[in-house]
C-alpha cells in the first residue's frame, strides 16, 4: 500500500515485521528508526506537518503509554494525519507478559481530541480500515492483535463509524470489539438462541466516534447491553458505551465483560488468558441472564 | 554587527513580563541573538508568506521562550509589534509557549523534548521532497536532560540528517540553579560529537558568531551540526544576569521602567 501513494511513508520502531517486505521503488519510504518510541511520534509528527501520511508501527503499550505525550502533543493537538498501527492489543502479547499487553490504551486514545480509535476484528475488516483509516484529515490510532486470528462470518461492509450488525435480536445486545471479544460474543448468541434467548451483536469496530445511534437503538429494543473487550474495564469500550447510555438519558442496564483491575492473571498465550480473566462465554452468557432474571 | 534588532526584542520582551501574568524573562533575554540571527541572516522565510512551501523550518523546543520569539517575530515584520499588547490579557493568541496561531510559529511546543523529534520529521520530509528547505530547532540546555532528545539526536545521526541544525542556549541555569549541579551536561560537545553531530561552539550574544556557524550548513556532509551557544540568563539586565531568579518575571511598573532603561542603553556587562 505504500507504493500506492507518494505521501505514505511507513515508519517503523525496530519491529521486526517488515523484515521479509520488499518495498521496490518505495524503499526510501520505509525507515527503521529504531527502539525510540517517543521520538518515533514526533518524527510522524514532523513529517505529517511536511505533507506526508506516516503509518507508524509499534506495540499498542508503547504507543498509548511510553510515547503518548509525543502523540498527544505533536500528533493529536496538531491534528495532523498520522495513522499509529498499533500491534500486540490486549492481552495478543501472551506469554510476553505485562510488559507487553495493552489493556489501558482504548481508554488512552479515545481521550485525545481528534483521534479515531479503530479496532479490527479480523483480516478483512483490518484492510478495509486501514485504507478508510488512511483516507482521514487527522489522525487514527489502529489496535491490531499479535498473531493471526479467525475470519468473521459476516461479509457486511465494515465502515469507520457505524457498528457492524452481525446478528440481529430482541432480549439483549452484545457490543463487542476486537477479534476474540466479537468472535465470543457471536457464540454465546449462537448458543444461547438454542435456550430461547434472543440476543443482537454489533461488532463495535470503531471505538471513538462511537456509533451513538446504535447504541441508543439497542437501550431502546433489547433490555440490556453487555459489552465485552480485551481491555481493563475503566475507560474502555464498556465506558464508552455507559456513557453514551448516560449522556442520552436512555434507561438501560450496561453489563461490562473486561479484565479486572489488576494486571492480567495467569500465564500463557492469548486464549488462555482471555479465558483465565473472564474474556470468555461463560462470563458474557452470566451476565446476560443476570440481566433477564 | 548590528545590534538594533537584538535591542528592539529586548524591549519588547520586558514590556510582555510587566503584563500582570509575567513572563519567561531569563531564558527569552538569553535566545535574543540567537533568533535575531537566524530571522534576519539565515533563515529563508518571507514574513508576508510565513507557509511559503520551501521556507526553512525554526522550531523553538524551548517553548518556554516563547516571548522572546514573539518579540523576534514582530521585530522581522511578521506581524505588528502593538498586537503583542494582548500578551496575558484573556483569549490572546500570545500564550505563554508557542501558539502556531501566531504567524511565523511553526509548531506548539512547551513541554521540553519535543522539538528535535519533531525537527528530525521534517528534515525526512526534506530529505523526501528533495528540497533543500533545513530545519533549525533551538533547544534549552536544561532541556537536554530529557531523554527524547538523545532518541532523535541518534536518529538524526544514523539518518544523516545534514539539514538539521540544533541550536543550544547554553545559559548554564534551569529553575534550581546551574545545570552542572543539578544534572551535568558537560562535556556536552564530546555527547553531540558521540551521537554523530558536527559540533559548533560560540559566544550566543555575538551575531557575528553565530551567523558564520549558521552559515554553509552542512558543516560536515551526512552529519547533522549543532551550535553550542554560551549565553547568559536574563541578558541585557544586569542586575538579574546570569541568576536563577530571572526564569519567570512580573515586573512592576518601576520594574519595566528600569529593564527598559537597561535594555536601550544596551550595556554590556
Amino acid at each position: 500500500m505504500v507504493g500506492e501513494d507518494e505521501r505514505y511513508v511507513c515508519l517503523d520502531s525496530d519491529t521486526g515485521l517488515f523484515s521479509a517486505t520488499s518495498w521496490g521503488e518505495a524503499a526510501r519510504r520505509y525507515l527503521n528508526l529504531g527502539i525510540a518510541e517517543q521520538n518515533l511520534m514526533g518524527v510522524a509528527a514532523g513529517l505529517a506537518r511536511s505533507g506526508r501520511i506516516p503509518f507508524v508501527n509499534t506495540m499498542a503499550t508503547f504507543a498509548a503509554t511510553r510515547a503518548l505525550e509525543a502523540v498527544k502533543l505533536d500528533i493529536a493537538w496538531n491534528d495532523l494525519p498520522v495513522r499509529i498501527v498499533a500491534t500486540h492489543g490486549g492481552l495478543s502479547a501472551g506469554h510476553l507478559g505485562s510488559t507487553h499487553h495493552s489493556l489501558e490504551d482504548l481508554a488512552i486514545m479515545r481521550m485525545l481530541p481528534n483521534m479515531t480509535v479503530l479496532v479490527p476484528a479480523d483480516g478483512p475488516a483490518t484492510e478495509s480500515l486501514v485504507r478508510a483509516g488512511a483516507e482521514l484529515p487527522g489522525p487514527v490510532y489502529l489496535r491490531l492483535g499479535r498473531g493471526a486470528t479467525p475470519a468473521l462470518a459476516s461479509r457486511e461492509p465494515v465502515r469507520i463509524g457505524v457498528a457492524q450488525s452481525l446478528r440481529r435480536g430482541t432480549d439483549v445486545t452484545l457490543i463487542a470489539t476486537g477479534p476474540y471479544p466479537v468472535l465470543t460474543a457471536v457464540e454465546t448468541a449462537d448458543e444461547l438462541a438454542g435456550a430461547g434467548i434472543d440476543v443482537a451483536v454489533l461488532n463495535m469496530h470503531t471505538v471513538k466516534p462511537l456509533d451513538q445511534e446504535a447504541i441508543v437503538t439497542a437501550a431502546t429494543r433489547t433490555r440490556g447491553i453487555v459489552t465485552i473487550e480485551e481491555h481493563w474495564a475503566a475507560g474502555g469500550l464498556g465506558s464508552t458505551v455507559a456513557e453514551v447510555v448516560a449522556d442520552l438519558g436512555v434507561a438501560c442496564p450496561v453489563r461490562r465483560v473486561a479484565v479486572a483491575d489488576r494486571f492480567a492473571a495467569g500465564t500463557g498465550g492469548h486464549r488462555h488468558l482471555l479465558a483465565r480473566n473472564g474474556i470468555s462465554g461463560a462470563t458474557v452468557t452470566e451476565q446476560v441472564r443476570r440481566l433477564l432474571a | 554587527m548590528n545590534d538594533d534588532h537584538a535591542r528592539k526584542a529586548r524591549e519588547l520582551i520586558v514590556r510582555m513580563c510587566a503584563n500582570p501574568e509575567g513572563g519567561h524573562l531569563g531564558g527569552s533575554m538569553s535566545l535574543v541573538e540567537i533568533l535575531v540571527t537566524l530571522y534576519h541572516h539565515v533563515l529563508r522565510i518571507d514574513p508576508r508568506l510565513p507557509q511559503a512551501p520551501d521556507r526553512d523550518i525554526l522550531l523553538l523546543s524551548k517553548g518556554h521562550g516563547a516571548i522572546g520569539l514573539y518579540a523576534v517575530l514582530a521585530e522581522r515584520g511578521f506581524f505588528p509589534e502593538e498586537r503583542l499588547a494582548s500578551y496575558g490579557a484573556p483569549d490572546s493568541v500570545f500564550t505563554a509557549h508557542p501558539n502556531p496561531a501566531v504567524p511565523g510559529v511553526e509548531m506548539p511546543t512547551g513541554s521540553l523534548g519535543h522539538g528535535l523529534p519533531l525537527g528530525v520529521g521534517f528534515a525526512l520530509a526534506a530529505r523526501l521532497d528533495e528540497s533543500d528547505r533545513r530545519c533549525f530547532v533551538v533547544l534549552g540546555d536544561g532541556e537536554l536532560q530529557e531523554g527524547s532528545v538523545w532518541e532523535a539526536a541518534m536518529a538524526a545521526g544514523a539518518q544523516r540528517l545534514d539539514r538539521l541544525v540544533a541550536i543550544v542556549d547554553r545559559n548554564g541555569l534551569q529553575i534550581s540553579g546551574d545545570t552542572e549541579e543539578t544534572v551535568g551536561l558537560e562535556p556536552l560537545g564530546d555527547r553531540w560529537r558521540g551521537f554523530g553531530w558536527t559540533v559548533r561552539e560560540v559566544d550566543g550574544h555575538d551575531t557575528d558568531q553565530l551567523r558564520t556557524a549558521l552559515s554553509n550548513i552542512p558543516h560536515t556532509p551526512g552529519k547533522p551540526t549543532v551550535v553550542l551557544a554560551r549565553t547568559v540568563k536574563g541578558k541585557g539586565l544586569p542586575y538579574i544576569e546570569g541568576q536563577a531568579r530571572s526564569h519567570y518575571v512580573r515586573l512592576t511598573e518601576r520594574g519595566h521602567r528600569r529593564a527598559r532603561a537597561a535594555v536601550m542603553r544596551g550595556e554590556r556587562p
